[in-house]
């Protein structure tokens, strides 16, 4: 094996061992949506960590809006839609259902808190 | 010449709902007469003097307290306009004609009632666009099969008209379908034909966490951008509020339900508290006058607010109220 090809490999074994490498799968946070509220109500966040939403409507279809977090989906009743998010920003950041749901669509919403 | 200088808006304050005037501006300039004679060829009709009333957010079915008199405002709109010593020949609704229901049967019932108020109206040529609680459960289906097409256009004495949906699709969307009759809608007009748009939520980005936005504004807005006399006429946001962008002049009415809060002054959507001594504050008409001033047309704008002395009606809405807390 030539010198060069030598090193690729190595670096190659070196990475796949590397101790905490589970890590790099994102951490699952469900949500929960449902006439006329999500569940949970706030959800913290770390700055610059990467995490999967899973988002579940148990009823209509609802939508999740948060600009800052650069989210605006749509939930739809019966499977998952999963999102995965990197917070730029640290701070409180309301997220509202923008798909209307009903008569109590004005006051679903959400805070997420990134620290 | 100014072709933007070729519309102009102007407004002063009335309270429950909005009227437009418009006309021609002052000097008699041949520069103009033959812009005038030029608009009238390419619209198919010439500008001439004319007003308009925007009514929004009649909310027909909500109870509750912000407002426990239901559509007595709506009521009391219908009777300013009617007592408008010139009257409109048009009148344009801005959605959420009614209030959301789902018991079966009541949303059929709130439609046939806000008609039957609507009729009392001497004016009868009512143009409508849904807002999302007349047509974001369903998409749109009951609202069309009682008022028709959610999105169309018009022209009324040279002044095209164009009335946008972005609620029946449930999220706050104009749509790539819609975009693209926009698109073909406005392609036969002169870039100076005054243009108004009618709708229901902003196609601004207002307020995104109060939902007070639409997704794809950008993009009518992009297709309105070389036109230089545009107004857009919405509600949804229950309050008066005004707005430039480019050669467009966005102008949300007053809602006859309830009054929402300033957003620069409070981080929750609420509305105000319902006030017995002054049950209308804070609602209204829009009044629009297209003027010829010379020849050149003006769209004045006058914000008629229902607590004003002459419309308030206060005698009779404390009997209501007292009839109300009796219940």
């Amino acid at each position: 094996m030539k010198p060069g090809k030598l090193a690729l490999t190595l670096a190659a074994l070196a990475c796949a061992w590397l101790p905490g490498r589970a890590q790099e799968t994102p951490k699952v946070i469900p949500i929960t949506a449902r006439r006329f509220e999500y569940s949970p109500k706030e959800v913290r966040l770390k700055k610059g960590e990467t995490v999967t939403l899973v988002l579940q409507s148990m009823d209509v279809t609802h939508g999740l809006l948060c600009r800052p977090l650069k989210l605006d989906l749509d939930i739809p009743p019966g499977q998952e839609t999963r999102v995965t998010v990197t917070p730029a920003q640290a701070g409180e950041f309301t997220a509202i259902c923008n798909h209307f749901c009903g008569a109590g669509h004005g006051n679903m919403k959400m805070k997420f808190i990134v620290e | 010449m100014d072709r933007r200088a070729f519309l102009k808006i102007t407004g002063t304050g009335l309270g429950a709902g909005a009227l437009y005037q418009v006309g021609a501006a002052a000097g008699v300039d041949p520069r103009r007469l033959a812009l005038v004679d030029l608009l009238g060829r390419q619209n198919g009709e010439r500008v001439t003097p004319f007003s308009f009333v925007q009514l929004s957010d009649t909310h027909v079915g909500f109870q509750g307290p912000p407002d426990p008199l239901g559509t007595k405002a709506f009521e009391q709109a219908v009777a300013a306009v009617n007592a408008l010593p010139e009257q409109p020949e048009l009148v344009l609704f801005t959605g959420d004609l009614t209030h959301d229901s789902e018991q079966e049967g009541e949303s059929l019932a709130r439609m046939k009632r806000f008609q039957a108020i609507a009729s009392g109206l001497k004016v009868k040529n009512l143009k409508f666009v849904p807002g999302e609680h007349d047509a974001g459960l369903d998409g749109g289906r009951l609202y069309r099969s009682v008022f028709g097409p959610s999105h169309y256009s018009f022209d009324h004495r040279g002044v095209h008209f164009v009335a946008l949906d972005n609620v029946s699709q449930g999220r706050p969307v104009v749509g790539p379908e819609q975009l693209a009759w926009l698109r073909t809608d406005l392609a036969r007009f002169a870039v100076s034909a005054p243009i108004v748009v009618f709708t229901h939520r902003p196609l601004f980005d207002l307020k995104p966490e109060w939902e007070w936005y639409t997704g794809d504004g950008d993009e009518v807005m992009n297709l309105l951008a070389p036109y230089q006399n545009v107004t857009i006429l919405y509600g949804h946001i229950h309050r008066q509020h005004e707005f430039q962008s480019g050669h467009a002049r966005h102008l949300a009415a007053r809602s006859l339900i309830f009054a929402f809060q300033d957003p620069a002054r409070t981080d929750e959507k609420k509305p105000y508290p319902f006030d017995p001594g002054a049950p209308f504050r804070n609602l209204g008409i829009r009044r629009l006058d297209l003027a010829v001033q010379g020849q050149r047309p003006v769209l004045q704008v006058d914000d008629v607010e229902l607590s004003s002395r002459e419309f308030a009606g206060t005698v009779g809405i404390q009997q209501i109220l007292k009839g109300v807390q009796s219940l």
